[in-house]
């Protein structure tokens, strides 16, 4: 018995001693000397000359790190303990981010230089009037193909994709959202559908497609299109960038009716303990010069107007990523769908993957 | 040497590592799965399980995929390791076997799909004999070879151990009383090497319930266990609840593989 107390007194005090540990680590991290910017970003997502830049204007040591998918990004916020002063999430997660209230409100007034962005990518739904953000790139969902194995004009519409002759050839994207938005849009449905019934027709539809998947993968798609792996692959505008300068043949489109417009944001957490310098680091990076910079080295489109000046003529007039205002006007921007919704996405997701044998 | 006191010291700093990395851990879990989003007591995640066909199919995914891992490991490991106790320099092919064990599981996994790409060493091997490229990658042939080249020194090992153990004199006995190599193998060699093709199975059987980074690498996600599931849960939807509530279904099925396989048999008599 003795012993048992013993113990359990020991156990008690390291995990007072650690505690204390902690409290004692977490201290100097949260009073960070005034002189840094902590910016919290998806890997490989600026020009690395642009924070070199940055540092010798502004004096600010700037301390990079990164994430890998938004969700990962919210549940290291959401636990406290960072000091983050910026941070970059996709336009559902400033949503919820904003609604779990992470996010700092902006004063636009320290902002001027907003100015230079397109107002057509301003005040969207996810940030009515952009309180809390401000769009960093901008693209689309759409199908890599092969010119080596299929013709440009064989892939119109999403429903073409469901084509016997594509058996075992796509690769598609391993994301609930846009898998069962593509099967949504295929059947003229919006891709921020709630009806639990469309939600099944659109699983429906999708399991449908399963013979034609290959596989259903997230980072590797880059390296198996890009070896011509597989004919075709559906992904984003900026993955599909990155595949294309490593194998000309591939080409990027967007299929009819409709499909998915994304943004990634600045935001400010409210964890900040820089916000001088946040405010700072946007105004440089909205600077038509620089956002040009970070376009040219990142290869996404960018929302900022005055900078399509500074870029080159074959990439500002590249249709596949800066569609026309046509084809922009039928793109639909996701809503944060909710706790309840988005797991029902999923659900459905994942069921279709057991199913895709 | 030291006194009883001191003694019990020793124990603390493994109390420590049991208590905060496998006993808390398993009580939040517990915790997790019998609560909802507003940490309210409920049953309702383990109503959802079994009310969901999808959880179940996926169950018996989990369970036939490990069982096929796990036979097609022991069919292969078996013959292998009663081969190593006779061959000289055992050392050396243990060595061999151990080998590939020390190299990362991702840096396997990748090697594999160069293997198994449509113009990596396979095709071009069967394109030696005009057969033209076969798509291995992301099958189920490509999953479950890559799962059981894994798993196979794992298998190899206990079983090695436990047939070096008997007594050749037994075989021998065996076999000079009049038993065909057949009945030695299956009165004699195989009941005393039992203990060790348990252990192996356990050893194999009950990590390939959840391999989830094999299925989305090499299976291409197709292939789907109760591992992707908790993944999918905890990282994407944040459920925290449901995935842990699987989690503790995952533990419950390993306990009673660990029950099934561990039983001590009692001794029966032999009708030859």
């Amino acid at each position: 018995m003795k012993k048992i107390i013993y113990s359990i007194l020991g156990l008690l005090l390291v995990c007072a001693g650690l505690a204390y540990c902690v409290h004692r680590l977490d201290q100097p991290k949260i009073s960070t000397q005034k002189k840094s910017l902590i910016i919290f970003n998806w890997g490989d997502y600026i020009d690395p000359d642009l924070i070199k830049k940055f540092e010798k204007e502004s004096g600010y040591h700037v301390i990079y790190e990164t994430f890998d998918s938004n969700e990962a990004m919210y549940t290291k916020i959401k636990q406290g303990g960072t000091a983050y002063d910026i941070t970059i999430p996709s336009e559902y997660m400033v949503a919820k981010m904003k609604k779990a209230h992470l996010l700092d409100k902006l004063d636009l007034t320290k902002i001027p230089n907003l100015k230079n962005i397109n107002p057509n990518f301003l005040n969207k739904s996810f940030d009515p009037s952009n309180e809390y953000s401000v769009p960093y790139f901008w693209g689309t969902l759409g199908v890599v193909y092969n010119d080596r194995y299929v013709k440009a004009n064989e892939i119109k519409t999403w429903n073409d994709l469901w084509n016997k002759k594509f058996r075992h050839q796509i690769l598609l994207v391993d994301s609930a959202r846009d898998a069962m938005g593509l099967s949504l849009v295929s059947l003229g449905y919006s891709m921020n559908t709630t009806n639990p019934v469309r939600l099944k027709l659109s699983l429906t539809k999708l399991n449908a497609l399963a013979p034609n998947v290959k596989a259903i993968i997230s980072d590797e798609m880059k390296m198996y299109l890009s070896q011509n792996e597989a004919k075709l692959g559906i992904t984003w505008s900026g993955e599909a960038h990155e595949m294309m300068e490593n194998n000309p043949h591939l080409h990027y489109l967007i299929p009819s009716p409709a499909s998915n417009l994304w943004f990634d944001n600045l935001v400010i957490p409210k964890t900040a303990k820089n916000k001088k310098a946040a405010y700072q680091f946007i105004n440089f990076m909205l600077r038509p010069k620089n956002a040009a910079q970070n376009a040219k080295y990142i290869g996404y489109a960018t929302p900022n107007e005055k900078a399509l000046r500074y870029l080159p003529k074959n990439l500002k007039e590249n249709k596949q990523f800066y569609p026309d205002k046509r084809t922009l006007s039928h793109l639909e921007v996701y809503r944060d769908l909710g706790p309840k919704t988005t797991q029902e996405y999923n659900d459905l997701f994942l069921e279709f993957k057991m199913n895709a044998r | 040497m030291f006194s009883k006191k001191t003694r019990t010291l020793f124990i603390v700093p493994y109390l420590l590592w049991i208590f905060l990395f496998v006993i808390l851990p398993i009580l939040l879990i517990l915790w997790y799965s019998f609560t909802d989003s507003n940490n309210h007591f409920t049953l309702a995640n383990f109503a959802l399980f079994f009310k969901n066909g999808t959880f179940l199919k996926m169950m018996l995914n989990s369970f036939w995929y490990a069982l096929i891992i796990t036979v097609v490991t022991l069919l292969i490991s078996y013959p292998a390791a009663y081969f190593l106790t006779k061959v000289k320099n055992s050392q050396i092919w243990l060595l061999l076997i151990i080998l590939p064990t020390w190299i990362n599981l991702l840096l396997k996994a990748y090697a594999f799909i160069g293997i198994f790409s449509n113009g990596g060493l396979f095709n071009q091997f069967l394109h030696l004999f005009g057969i033209g490229p076969v798509n291995f990658l992301f099958t189920d042939f490509a999953f479950i070879f890559v799962a059981s080249y894994i798993e196979i020194p794992f298998m190899i090992l206990p079983i090695y151990s436990a047939i070096k153990e008997i007594n050749p004199n037994l075989i021998q006995a065996s076999e000079d009383l009049g038993a065909s190599h057949w009945q030695t193998f299956k009165y004699v060699l195989w009941p005393l090497s039992r203990p060790g093709v348990e252990s192996g199975i356990q050893a194999i059987f009950i990590p390939s319930l959840s391999l989830f980074m094999l299925t989305r690498l090499i299976g291409g996600n197709k292939v789907i266990t109760l591992g992707t599931a908790i993944e999918e849960y905890f990282m994407t939807t944040m459920n925290w609840n449901m995935g842990s509530t699987i989690g503790v279904i995952l533990i419950a099925l390993m306990v009673i593989v660990m029950l099934v396989t561990g039983k001590t048999r009692k001794r029966k008599k032999v009708n030859l």
